[in-house]
């Protein structure tokens, strides 16, 4: 550690002011606050000090994160050579997988970090904390096979137009994974979804490339039941062998990267409940909004498949979980009372199945569920202050 | 019954007038800096449509469509007077208009004062003369068209749809500017530059509703 602090102490003055490099300070004071903490004090006015600052919360969500992120690389590596009719161990999976999400990954950080930089400088602010949870969850919500440029393409429009032109980190409406998720699905709809985006049957870095076996068919579960004909809910993996609740909860199935697996996603939910990173209310109002809307269904709904899909099937497959945990809980762009809370977690379950069951063109309802409600997220908010203001004046009045 | 009902949550969701349509912008975009204001608006904006909606359909129903005068006696019945639609649409907006604007300033001068000018504008709100023109569309449709207009009931149902959407619409909107005021947003996109991007982004997230059978 002394040798990295040595040599920052030594080009410090080369990015102060008057240095040569002094344009370039935000992305020197980035660097520095990633490898060091900087000694320096805030200089006027009252400062509440908490050892938690921004950069140990978002450090901690990509902790949580990790779970999802290695199951997700594992399970890419395990889809592609099932297609492919090849058994190799468990490792050869993981390294395949991990190939295959790591250009997505490092474009994600590349272009959005790269025009966080460039907007730091442009305000002469620090470069914010917040892209490293951002970046990180975009390989993880796109299918494995998004072509590289459109993720280029929807984190730069996510970034610029849900993010710096807000005010940059704290200030976004909308979270910014789910707008480049978004953009991605409009834009591109034959990329993102269908049923030969979610496995990977070509190579990964020239490696472990193939044929598909005959019988593959790579529609996600919610993508099958989506176009199935009858009305009893049935889906089948990759080769059409049946699957149940607990292959969906432990998450060897199709789907985007990180949000296959319940049982991982659940293990960061415990890591963000335990440090108290993200709302508990909101993940528990979300699969209860989600349970109590798919009930609903399977009692009047329609008479279609996805109807009548038992509530606790909903909550494992396709985005619900990861959307739930870590979607939705942005402290940004969720409501921020705590009766808001409430209300907010529960819509997004609720609009959530119901665009799933009644929106043929959208089976993976939870990503764009959770964007609609990051717009009204505002007006809970506006309704819940109303409300308590309302309170206070006939408890003063009443005196 | 169960067709109204259809047609209002449809007007609501799918087909909103602001985020499906983009009508009534300006009035949405001026008008939405404040909560309460904005809703204010957006009652008096739902008043109007739910007023010319059933009216302008009487006249499409028994004035201005092909053979519509019938009832006048069998000379009439060759007429196609749908040529003036639009003049009489107008007029029939403008005369309520007028009707809304007294009463506004009779019984809550104090919305009267924060609207301003838009409330006399809702005369040329693009929301309810378009829900006039796609209400006059929609009512040739087939019947098996889940747009379809049947009854005055619809009608109805169509109008309240579309005026309780705009009303959700300029709230959510007026909610985030209420939010916005506080963001460090670059100078030259302050006001209406920052809200005409809110404004897609929304339009964005309402696309999940975009094809919802109902």
């Amino acid at each position: 550690m002394n040798f990295i602090k040595k040599i920052i102490d030594r080009v410090k003055p080369t990015f102060s002011e008057g240095g040569k490099l002094a344009k370039l300070h935000s992305l020197f004071d980035a660097v520095e606050t990633f490898l060091v903490v900087p000694n320096e004090t805030t200089k006027n006015g009252v400062h509440i000090h908490d050892a938690i600052d921004s950069k140990r919360t978002m450090f901690t969500v990509i902790i949580a994160l990790i779970p999802a992120m290695l199951f997700g690389m594992w399970n890419v590596g395990y889809q592609h050579f099932i297609a492919i009719g090849q058994e190799v161990g468990f490792f050869a999976e993981f390294a395949f997988g991990f190939l295959a999400v790591l250009p997505i990954l490092l474009v994600s950080y590349i272009v959005g970090l790269g025009i966080e930089i460039v907007a730091a400088q442009i305000r002469k602010e620090e470069v914010a904390e917040g892209y490293f949870v951002t970046g990180f969850l975009i390989p993880m919500i796109v299918p494995i096979d998004t072509p590289l440029w459109m993720v280029a393409v929807a984190t730069a429009f996510a970034v610029i137009f849900a993010k710096e032109v807000f005010g940059g980190t704290g200030y976004n409406i909308f979270n910014v994974a789910l707008i480049t998720r978004a953009f991605l699905f409009f834009a591109y709809p034959t990329a993102m979804s269908g049923d030969a985006v979610w496995v990977r049957t070509r190579d990964a870095f020239w490696w472990g490339a193939g044929e598909a076996v005959d019988g593959f068919s790579g529609a996600t579960p919610l993508g099958q039941i989506g176009v199935a004909e009858t009305s009893t809910p049935a889906f089948h993996d990759i080769m059409g062998n049946p699957i149940g609740f607990w292959d969906a909860f432990i998450g060897w199935i199709p789907g985007s990267v990180g949000e296959t697996s319940t049982l991982a996603i659940l293990l960061g939910a415990i890591v963000l409940i335990v440090t108290g990173v993200a709302s508990w209310k909101i993940m528990l109002s979300v699969f209860g909004g989600g349970a109590f809307m798919a009930l609903i269904f399977n009692l009047w709904g329609p008479d279609t498949a996805i109807a009548h899909l038992p509530w606790y099937e909903h909550l494992v497959l396709g985005g619900f979980a990861f959307g739930a945990v870590f979607m939705a809980t942005d402290p940004v762009t969720a409501a921020r009372t705590e009766t808001g809370k409430w209300i907010y977690g529960f819509l997004i379950g609720v609009m959530a199945v119901i665009i799933r069951v009644l929106n043929p063109g959208y089976p993976e309802g939870m990503m764009l569920a959770i964007l609609l409600m990051n717009v009204f997220g505002c007006l809970i908010d506006w309704f819940v202050v109303q409300a308590n203001i309302k309170k206070r004046l006939k408890r003063v009045n009443s005196k | 019954m169960e067709n109204a009902l259809s047609i209002f949550v449809r007007s609501i969701f799918v087909d909103n007038m602001i985020f499906a349509y983009f009508l009534g912008m300006c009035s949405y975009l001026a008008v939405s800096k404040n909560v309460k204001t904005s809703f204010g608006l957006g009652v008096a904006v739902t008043f109007v449509l739910l007023i010319t909606l059933p009216v302008n359909y009487l006249l499409e129903r028994y004035v201005l469509s092909a053979g519509a005068l019938s009832w006048l006696g069998e000379g009439f019945a060759n007429l196609d007077l749908s040529y003036l639609s639009f003049i009489l649409f107008i007029a029939v907006i403008a005369a309520i208009t007028q009707l809304v604007e007294m009463v506004v300033e009779k019984f809550t001068p104090s919305l009267y004062n924060s609207l301003g000018i838009f409330l006399p504008l809702i005369a040329v709100n693009c929301a309810i003369m378009g829900g006039a023109l796609f209400m006059q569309q929609r009512l040739g449709l087939e019947a098996s068209d889940p747009k379809a207009l049947k009854s005055i009931g619809d009608v109805v149902a169509y109008a309240l749809g579309s005026g309780v959407g705009w009303i959700l619409a300029i709230v959510g909107l007026a909610a985030i500017r209420e939010k916005l005021e506080y963001s460090n947003v670059p100078a030259p996109l302050r006001g209406l530059g920052i809200t005409f991007i809110t404004v897609g982004l929304m339009a964005m997230a309402f696309l999940c509703f975009s094809g919802l059978k109902i």
